[in-house]
């Protein structure tokens, strides 16, 4: 099976005044393309790291971070903007849409830093728009959107640039229930349609959504394990 | 290229969320270009009215004037001063310095001139016919003097307008004689209007023909003489002068600072007192030049001044502006922006900002010449007085906005945009993305 990304060894150490911080502590992991993946585990056990590594927002401070093929551990800042731009779909928990851009332009946002902002690709993020439900709002800011709206936008936009893996750090962490369940509909589908989605949380219920669980311990894999089958029940009480 | 107007598109919308902020900014480099120019056209205004006057003068001409010497000098001097320049000066000069192509004697004195019940007081000016081509003076009717009313010492005269129609309201003059000192003079003819001007005649202080009346110099000579009485303080005081000016025509520009270091000596040698001075319009027109180029540098810095502080205001709003838009930049950055990317975002709003300011700057530099018009429309109006005491240059300057004054302008804004913009866009891309993201 061809992988997403592979994780091998990895370290990540903070410097904060003068003392330094493990916060990965040689971290191995493989994902396969079309794998769904919740890392879990507390806070301060270095999901976040672990994220934003896979998402080359920054470096290991040593090991091997392979991207299909690309060893993006040694790579340029430059570079690594570059993958970003045509290889990763991120989501956050605070959406993080551009305040002064429309629906749609947020859409492109990606594509804008890759240099195709063609006719086709426009289609494609009316497509894409209409896709998570918002083809009536591709005019609106993002203020005047609900929550859940903008966490649309937001995967509408991961998704634009039709990237490896879609990265996702607590994406319903900030949304009702009712929200919750909506967003992790969409990312169930998307999952079904060949998507690889690796997702932070904190909450079992929204792990319980994924085809694997990985949970962290200060900077320590404590256990991968795949999950017979999605309960997806657990939602309900 | 669709990319790039993207990036302008999206430059200026950031720059309208903050519609005030935004005016507020280019205020500075928009009052900054606009002073430029305004002071640059003010000061070549200033300069080419100076250049006017003293191109009036003609650079062929060498002005030697009598001066009456202060008071200290002639003390203890017994019954009327005989003081200035004297007709054999006039001949010394003319006889001895080659170069000299022409010579204009002239002679003014304050005198009233009547024709049977109606006066007018005003200037009697004895003269050679060059007169009139030196001045510019038009005839209206008749003619000017002749080198024939010179030789022969004729009564003849010749009246300026505001003479002629004071004086002769109804008739013609020409024909007829008027009164001057136990004296008559047929008038043969009379000269057309003209406004008072300096740089005429050989002065720089503004000259008002209106009420002169002309007459040969060597009629003036024989008949009136150099003895001059003047009532002062209820005694009387008497002067001798026989040429109140004397103006010479150089034959060559090129010899006209040789020439008239010439006549300096020959005048220093001919008086033991600093009784006659002399003009040089060639080297005023020099001292001129420079003059301007000094306002222009002196200008520059002011303007460059302006400018920096309007760009510390740009670089100033622009630091703000970045870190209020840290959480943004981290987005960007995340969804693909290289540090390149950031840099270009926040430079093209700077670079947005100062065209603005330097176009409307341009726009509004260019209204010096109306504007200046106005404002002197309304102090005439509002405060007359304190018109009547500023000087001369200023009451009638024309401001002349100096061409190259506007791509320079624009294209000190648009530098300005980018040397302030640059040091906040570096700033802003050198974030760390992660950081920039948990911003807030
Ligand atoms: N930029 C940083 N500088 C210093 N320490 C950091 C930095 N980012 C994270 N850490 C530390 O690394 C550890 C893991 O953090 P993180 O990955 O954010 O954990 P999680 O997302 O699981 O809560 C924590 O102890 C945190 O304090
Ligand atoms: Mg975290």
């Amino acid at each position: 099976m061809k992988l997403a990304a592979s994780v091998q060894q990895v370290t990540k150490e903070y410097v904060l005044d003068g003392e330094t911080v493990r916060a990965l502590r040689g971290v191995t992991l493989e994902v396969p393309e079309g794998d769904y993946v919740a890392v879990m585990g507390a806070s301060g056990s270095g999901k976040s790291t672990l994220l934003n590594l896979l998402g080359c927002l920054d470096r290991p401070t040593s090991g091997k971070l392979l991207l299909g093929e690309d060893d993006v551990s040694q790579l340029s800042d430059d570079r690594l903007s570059e993958i970003r731009a045509s290889r990763i779909g991120f989501i956050f928990q605070s959406y993080n849409l551009i305040p002064q851009l429309t629906v749609l332009e947020n859409i492109q946002v990606p594509l804008y830093y890759q240099g195709r902002l063609t006719a086709r690709e426009r289609d494609r993020c009316h497509e894409l728009a209409g896709m998570v439900g918002l083809a009536d709002r591709l005019k609106h800011r993002p203020t005047q959107l609900s929550g859940g709206q903008q966490q649309r936008v937001a995967i509408a936009r991961s998704l634009v640039n039709d990237p490896y893996f879609i990265l996702a750090d607590e994406p319903t962490g900030n949304l009702d229930s009712v929200t919750t369940e909506e967003i992790l509909g969409l990312l169930d589908a998307l999952n079904e349609a060949g998507k690889t989605i690796i997702m932070v949380t904190h909450e079992d219920d929204v792990g319980a959504r994924a085809k694997r669980i990985i949970r962290l311990r200060d900077g320590n894999v404590l256990s991968d394990a795949r999950q017979q089958q999605k309960r997806k029940a657990v939602i309900r009480h | 290229m669709l990319l790039f107007l993207r990036t302008w598109q999206l430059g200026i919308k950031s720059l309208l969320l903050h519609p005030l902020r935004s005016l507020l900014t280019v205020l500075g480099i928009f009052i900054g270009v606009a002073s430029v120019i305004w002071l640059l056209a003010i000061g070549e205004g200033i300069s080419r009215k100076a250049q006017e006057q003293i191109e009036g003068l003609g650079a062929n001409n060498v002005i030697v004037r009598s001066i009456k010497p202060p008071s200290e000098v002639t003390e203890g001097m017994r019954g009327p001063v005989p003081y200035g320049i004297t007709r054999r000066d006039f001949e010394a000069i003319t006889e001895t310095v080659p170069t000299i192509s022409r010579a204009l004697p002239i002679r003014e004195l304050r005198r009233r001139f009547s024709y049977s019940t109606r006066m007018v007081d005003g200037r009697l000016v004895g003269c050679t016919p060059e007169y009139a081509e030196v001045t510019k003076l038009e005839v209206a009717r008749g003619r000017f003097l002749s080198d024939a009313d010179v030789r022969d010492k004729q009564n003849h005269c010749v009246l300026a307008s505001g003479t002629a129609e004071r004086l002769f309201p109804f008739e013609d003059p020409v024909g007829r004689s008027i009164h001057i000192e136990e004296a008559y003079y047929v008038i043969v003819g009379v000269m057309k209007p003209r406004n008072p001007t300096a740089g005429i005649g050989g002065s720089l202080a503004a000259q008002d023909f209106a009420n002169d009346v002309y007459i040969p110099i060597s009629t003036l000579w024989s008949r009136i003489g150099d003895f001059i009485v003047t009532r002062r303080s209820g005694s009387f005081e008497g002067e001798i002068v026989e040429l109140s000016q004397v103006t010479l025509r150089v034959d060559e520009v090129k010899n006209v600072l040789e020439t008239s270091e010439l006549i300096k000596q020959t005048l220093a040698s001919r008086h033991r007192i600093e009784d006659w001075g002399i003009t040089v319009p060639l080297e005023l027109l020099e001292q001129a030049r420079t003059t301007r180029l000094m306002f222009i540098i002196f200008m520059g810095l002011i303007a460059a001044i302006s400018l920096v502080v309007g760009g510390i205001g740009i670089m100033n709003i622009m630091l703000a502006t970045v870190t209020e838009r840290t959480r943004e930049i981290g987005i960007r950055r995340a969804l693909g922006a290289k540090r390149r990317d950031i840099i270009r975002q926040f430079l093209v709003e700077t670079v947005a900002l100062s065209v603005v300011g330097g176009a409307t700057g341009v726009l509004v530099g260019l209204t010096c010449r109306p504007v200046t018009g106005w404002v002197r429309y309304l102090v005439e109006r509002l405060l007359p007085d304190v018109i009547e005491q500023l000087p001369e240059v200023i009451k009638t300057v024309e401001p002349s906005v100096v061409p190259w004054s506007i791509p320079l302008a624009f294209f000190i804004s648009v530098t300005i945009g980018v040397v302030f913009g640059l040091y906040p866009a570096m700033r802003a891309a050198a974030m760390d993305p992660i950081e920039a993201l948990r911003h807030e």
